[in-house]
């Protein structure tokens, strides 16, 4: 008895918490798949009715400008942050003196709330308070940095904040691979007279592909959730030039009564993210098992 | 002895026979979010009210979003077969959820208190549900009013416009002198204020019924919508560079302080005036928005919902019938600046413009041109008014064409119905 309470104990302590997952999480996503086949507006119903919402929601114009602004964020989002972190780690990792401090100074933006990041760019970027004026005061007359007022360029603010915030994350987590990197194999091309940009090109990136992989991961998943930050830097945007999915269901769901309208935008959501994750995730762990 | 004996098992009995004629307990558990100063002042005048009437308040304030959080918690309880007794509901709100069989039945409360007399008819029409009464008025803000400071005004020589060539005329004169013509915060709310003013203004009172209330699609895409398009563009003409996203206070202070001349909002912008010590007349201007022969209303309500026990149900009647009271009409609308819903009220303790509202509405009330809010959510569901509310604020914020814009409104509703 105890022999198979010894083998089993593991499984059982995990149980609750696999149960609580099953059901929360996957069964919900269920829940809200099969809502988006009902007419539900302001409670569920439970009646299925068919794809109408669907066709409902690809009617719209709001949501086509969500999901473009959805792809145009997560895309410089994610570039740009790791682009920024690989950079900056590997400016750190050249054994400099006040590394500690650097660290910590970059590392700090991540333990700001999305809200409060958003608050203050909101008043940096804002062109009678901010840099505009700022710039305008130094005496640059026709400086113009409207981005947050213009349809157009106000997603690209948004990147802006998002990548301040969390280009620090990007940067510990590639420092910390950078350093669990072998010493001997770049001893050994140092030893060769390779040149130190090709060491850390041909060598030391390629090595770190998990993780490039789980930061993308990260990334990716606080991209698509980036609706606190929307919310508080644009409101939505001019008009609704800056929604994405996530400000567009919160609104349809709670403000208009369309719960199953949200339910379709939600579903959709989630195949995007799945259509993106799901190849990547196949091809890291089959490399790393064949490894 | 025997008598004795008698009369204290006739107590006796009394005695056990007493708790079964005792009368119920008045009880109310209030969801609302009325939680800044001047509003949650305005709550407690009329929790002191029933309470001083013997029943028992349970407040549930829940703040945030507009009443978006209170919704969601309102769902919460519904779905999990616990209602609250009373919510602060609005507008369609109403007859959404009566739809869905929340709502309790208010009729006896409303025929003892001889409700169909004291409330005109449109606003009592927005508290029923098939006939019958489902909620109680609290009271009447209008949203068509033009604010002005009369000194900015006195120094362009510019005098309250009363059609909207005239504010084009004014506008243009305050915008060379490098006075901000309009105060406007650019939140979709506030477009969507400033725009039902307009087709109000342009298209009169039957067009406004035709197209806001109606939604007839030739109404929508129609040469007057067109015409209130064009309006919409110049108006992004007459704000200031920093507009997105500004709160409408501070859209008002910047008439308090000079830096603009008018702001078209509703008659909460005259708390602020207030609050701040300024005076009708000498220090701030109140008048119908430009070309307005109606009256857009935006009434707070409590509607009661499908309770058990006679208690809750006791609660219910009892606030229903102090909410549509003289006493608390007045009490209540003289803290949070609008008018009683209920007609008749003496109006001596008011400013003047809460008596020009009152007189508005009596009037417009006869003529048919007391009309629901569209932007403030009285006229049209959710889903619909937000469909408007987005072509709307897409436009304000892009340079749409006027014709293409219409035609994306009629092509918005149809999608959302």
């Amino acid at each position: 008895m105890s022999r198979w309470l010894q083998n089993n104990l593991p499984r059982i302590v995990m149980a609750p918490s696999l149960v609580a997952v099953a059901v929360f999480v996957y069964g919900f996503i269920f829940w809200t798949a099969y809502i988006s086949g009902t007419k539900s507006k302001l409670l569920p119903r439970y009646d299925f009715e068919g794809l109408s919402q669907y066709v409902t929601l690809w009617s719209m114009p709001r949501w086509y400008v969500a999901l473009e602004n959805l792809f145009v964020f997560s895309a410089l989002f994610i570039v740009v942050c790791m682009a920024l972190g690989l950079l900056l780690a590997i400016m750190l990792d050249q054994k400099i003196r006040v590394e500690g401090a650097l660290r910590t100074i970059y590392l700090y933006p991540m333990a700001l709330s999305f809200v409060v990041t958003g608050t203050a760019w909101k008043w940096i970027l804002n062109p009678g308070l901010g840099i505009e004026k700022m710039v305008r005061d130094l005496g640059f007359e026709t400086f113009d940095f409207n981005w947050l007022v213009d349809p157009d360029m106000a997603i690209y603010t948004i990147v802006i904040a998002g990548v301040w915030q969390s280009s620090g994350f990007v940067m510990a987590m590639f420092l910390a691979g950078l350093r669990s990197i072998d010493q001997e194999i770049i001893k050994a091309a140092y030893m060769d007279g390779v040149s130190l940009p090709r060491i850390y090109l041909g060598i030391i990136i390629p090595s770190m592909r998990p993780v490039f992989f789980s930061t993308f991961v990260v990334l990716g998943h606080l991209a698509i959730k980036s609706f606190d930050l929307i919310v508080v830097l644009t409101g939505g945007g001019p008009g609704y030039a800056t929604d994405m999915p996530a400000t567009f269901m919160y609104a349809m769901a709670f403000q208009r009564g369309r719960i199953g309208l949200s339910a379709a935008s939600a579903t959709i959501m989630l195949m995007t993210v799945m259509a993106v994750i799901v190849p990547y995730l196949y091809s890291e762990l089959r490399t790393k098992r064949n490894d | 002895m025997k008598i004795l004996k008698n009369l204290v098992i006739a107590v006796a009995l009394t005695a056990i026979a007493l708790p079964s004629t005792v009368k119920a307990e008045p009880k109310v558990e209030v969801l609302h979010w009325w939680t800044s100063g001047g509003e949650s002042k305005a709550v407690k005048s009329l929790m002191d009210e029933f309470k001083a009437n013997g029943g028992t308040w349970t407040d549930m304030p829940v703040a945030g979003g507009g009443g978006d959080a209170a919704m969601t918690a309102l769902k919460a309880r519904v779905l999990s077969g616990n209602p609250p007794t009373a919510v602060q509901l609005k507008g369609p709100s109403i007859q959404e959820w009566a739809e869905e069989g929340a709502l309790g039945d208010l009729n006896d409360v409303a025929i003892a208190e001889k409700w169909d007399e004291v409330l005109p008819p449109q606003i009592a029409d927005v508290m029923k549900y098939k006939g019958r009464y489902v909620a109680t008025p609290v009271n009447v803000h209008r949203v068509d009013w033009l604010w002005a400071n009369p000194k900015v005004l006195a120094k362009a020589g510019v005098s309250m416009p009363t059609t909207w060539d005239e504010f084009n005329t004014a506008a243009d004169k305050l915008k060379a002198m490098g006075i901000t013509p309009l105060a406007h915060g650019g939140q979709s709310w506030q477009d969507a204020t400033v725009f039902e003013t307009v087709v109000l203004g342009l298209g009169g009172n039957d067009f406004y019924k035709k197209a806001l209330m109606d939604l007839d699609m030739k109404a929508l895409n129609s040469p007057t919508m067109v015409k209130v398009f064009d309006q919409m563009r110049r108006m992004r003409g007459y704000v200031d560079e920093n507009f997105s996203g500004r709160d409408w206070n501070l859209a008002t202070a910047m008439v308090m302080k000079g830096e603009a001349a008018f702001q078209i909002m509703g008659d909460w912008a005259k708390g602020e005036f207030l609050a701040a010590g300024k005076k009708p007349g000498a220090d701030f201007l109140c008048a119908p928005s430009p070309g307005s022969k109606g009256y857009l209303f935006n009434i707070d309500s409590f509607a009661m919902f499908n309770v058990k026990g006679v208690d809750n149900l006791a609660g219910q009647k009892l606030l229903a019938k102090l909410i549509v009271g003289e006493g608390f009409q007045k009490t209540f609308n003289l803290i949070k600046g609008s008018v009683p819903a209920r007609l008749g009220v003496p109006m001596g303790e008011f400013e003047y413009c809460a008596h020009k509202s009152a007189y508005d509405m009596e009037k417009t009330s006869q003529i048919g041109g007391l009309l629901p809010s569209y932007a403030h959510g009285m006229a049209l569901r959710g889903a619909q008014a937000g469909a408007i509310t987005d072509v709307v604020t897409k436009h304000f914020n892009s340079d749409m064409s006027s014709v293409a814009a219409a035609k994306a409104l009629a092509e918005a509703v149809k999608l959302s119905m």
